[in-house]
């Protein structure tokens, strides 16, 4: 079976659809610039505006609410900036100078937010639960008439844990705040509509959805204050200059429209495989938990922590063996500290260490499921050989 | 177009982590003449290193380990423990990280503190046989000395810095906060940074 491929990683990023590869490739002698008024302009100018279409209507979204930009990360940094602004013009950040967010954002958010803290924003950061909810009662307490904006992501991209964006948007608004959502790893793996979740901004990937790398949208519900992020251009009405990523944009909207269509019938058979995936994990391999709600969260995402190995040494082992995931250890990140999320969850620093996340797709089958069962096992048994931590009957026992 | 590149890793550290060399097998020590531990789990490195000595000659005839890290402090576990056999005990004790990673054919600089933990378990076993076998005259501790008085941080708090990543003064301030009061301790700190920069990653 060594020849046999396996990628568990698409929360890391995922395959082209088929169909957006076809229509990509079809597209690629289309170069005309969209702002351009002759005809290679207005061939270009369509099919950027059909793509906006195509994204607007995913996500019940109306067509001028959405701003193509470069990446999700890029979506983030826009809605978070709005608050250094401290022009009258712009979002009344000046006068509502509080921005919250949460302890498991994308180092995207809590990065900015950092430098925002630097530039004079007053930040707050919610708490999660031991399955990554946010305390809804924290929020309540921390809202006030200096808050200008909350911004929770939707799914949680390492641990999958679910959000519920529409009651957070709620009690956002009745004090008078705005409300974003990073909904990079929720879109296109449960039902987002904008209108029911009520948020004023909200973020979307392509590359998690099937779609290219390099082009995320950013929902501006009609009427919010805005202020681009890029300067200097007219396009997309003026709110994020820079000419379009044409190829891009196409191969987004045809990945949105190809997830109307598949997602509906997927997330019961995702659900299927990660309970075979995690039954098969408890009973094959012991002292391990599961880390991320039980319930409310993604299909296809699995984060396992196993006690006494270390996760990058279970990455490549698995790696060699043709199977793709990620750890939330701190070796593989290159920092030295593991993962953000599973600490603010309440995750010991060792069993975060020892955490490895399996995030399945729309081609991940039964039998990718039972080789890894068949590969990992033995894996960890070795791993749990040769390590200090881990003797059968006691952590630490060799410690002593 | 490329195809998926070689790991980070060297070929010979990969070799070492698909088939790591003398690892010890379940948990009895007492056949050994010295057991040394160092690291924690909870920063993800822990290593446990034990020596069998030839006590005529004073040279380790035997040396196997565990290893509780990544693929490189697996790997580097795994080739220290070869490194070592017929060695000296004074020859062993002074192996230092610089040599354990060109045996492997080099590390990523963000990986050599996965490293550094192998030949210090290696030190705490010699000093353990020492102690057990009433030399403890040889053994060689490896005291910090404090250098920066104010704020109480050694030369071993700022050889970890560099090992984390501080190639600056400025940046071992932000590790350590050594030389944020008085900041007497500025020339002596930066001998040391230029020293542990050599030392470890030949710079």
């Amino acid at each position: 079976m060594a020849d046999m491929k396996v990628y568990f990683d698409h929360n890391a990023t995922t395959p082209l659809h088929p169909e957006v590869k076809k229509e990509m490739i079809a597209a690629m002698e289309m170069f005309g610039n969209p702002s351009s008024m002759h005809a290679y302009g207005r061939e270009a100018r369509a099919n950027v505006e059909d793509a906006r279409r195509k994204v607007a209507d995913f996500i019940g979204a109306k067509e001028n609410e959405i701003i193509f930009v470069g990446s999700g990360s890029e979506a983030n940094n826009t809605v978070l900036s709005l608050f250094v602004c401290s022009s009258s013009q712009c979002i009344p950040g000046s006068r509502r100078g509080t921005i919250i967010t949460t302890k498991i954002e994308h180092p995207c958010v809590l990065e900015t937010s950092e430098c925002l803290a630097h530039q004079g924003v007053r930040v707050k950061y919610l708490n999660v639960d031991r399955y990554g909810k946010v305390d809804l009662d924290q929020l309540a307490g921390m809202l006030g008439d200096d808050v200008g904006l909350v911004s929770v992501m939707m799914a949680n991209n390492e641990i999958g844990t679910l959000q519920d964006i529409e009651a957070i948007t709620k009690m956002v608004h009745a004090c008078g705040a705005y409300m974003h959502t990073d909904a990079v790893q929720a879109v296109g793996k449960v039902p987002v509509d904008v209108r029911k979740l009520g948020v004023d901004f909200l973020t979307i990937s392509a590359h998690k959805i099937y779609g290219p790398k390099g082009v995320g949208a950013l929902f501006v519900k009609h009427g919010t204050p805005y202020c681009p992020l890029i300067r200097g251009g007219h396009q997309e009405r003026g709110r994020r200059a820079g000419t379009e990523n044409t190829l891009g944009i196409l191969g987004m909207g045809r990945a949105a429209e190809m997830r109307m269509i598949e997602m509906p019938e997927e997330e019961e058979r995702l659900l299927h495989l990660k309970q075979v995936l995690q039954q098969g994990i408890e009973e094959s391999i012991d002292d391990i938990s599961i880390n991320g709600h039980p319930t409310d969260g993604l299909a296809s995402t699995l984060n396992v922590s196993f006690t006494g190995v270390e996760g990058e040494a279970i990455l490549l082992y698995l790696d060699l063996e043709g199977i793709a995931v990620s750890t939330g250890s701190a070796c593989a990140s290159g920092s030295l500290d593991p993962s953000h999320v599973l600490l603010a969850t309440g995750v010991d620093a060792e069993l975060a260490h020892g955490s490895i996340r399996f995030s399945m797709g729309r081609e991940s089958s039964m039998q990718e499921v039972e080789y890894l069962l068949d590969v990992l096992p033995p894996i960890i048994q070795r791993i749990r050989n040769m390590s200090t931590a881990y003797i059968k009957g006691g952590l630490h026992a060799a410690s002593r | 177009m490329l195809q998926a590149g070689e790991w980070a890793y060297s070929e010979t550290l990969k070799e070492h982590f698909m088939n790591p060399k003398n690892i010890l097998q379940g948990e009895n020590t007492d056949d050994f003449d010295g057991v040394g531990m160092e690291g924690n789990l909870q920063c993800g490195d822990q290593m446990m290193v034990v020596i069998k000595v030839d006590k005529e000659k004073d040279t380790i005839t035997d040396c196997q380990w565990k290893t509780y890290g990544c693929a490189s402090a697996i790997a580097s576990t795994s080739v220290l423990s070869e490194m070592v056999k017929g060695r000296t005990l004074d020859d062993a004790f002074h192996i230092s990280p610089k040599e354990v990673a060109l045996e492997l054919g080099g590390l990523p600089d963000h990986k050599i503190h996965c490293s550094v933990l192998g030949d210090k378990a290696l030190r705490a076993a010699i000093n353990n046989y020492y102690t057990r076998n009433g030399q403890e005259d040889k053994v060689k501790q490896e005291q910090a000395k404090v250098i920066c008085q104010c704020m109480n941080i050694t030369d071993h708090d700022i050889e970890d810095a560099v090992l984390e990543g501080a190639r600056t003064y400025f940046e071992l301030q932000e590790h350590t906060k050594c030389g944020t009061v008085c900041g007497q301790c500025k020339d002596e700190t930066e001998v040391l940074l230029e020293k542990y920069k050599h030392i470890h990653f030949g710079a």
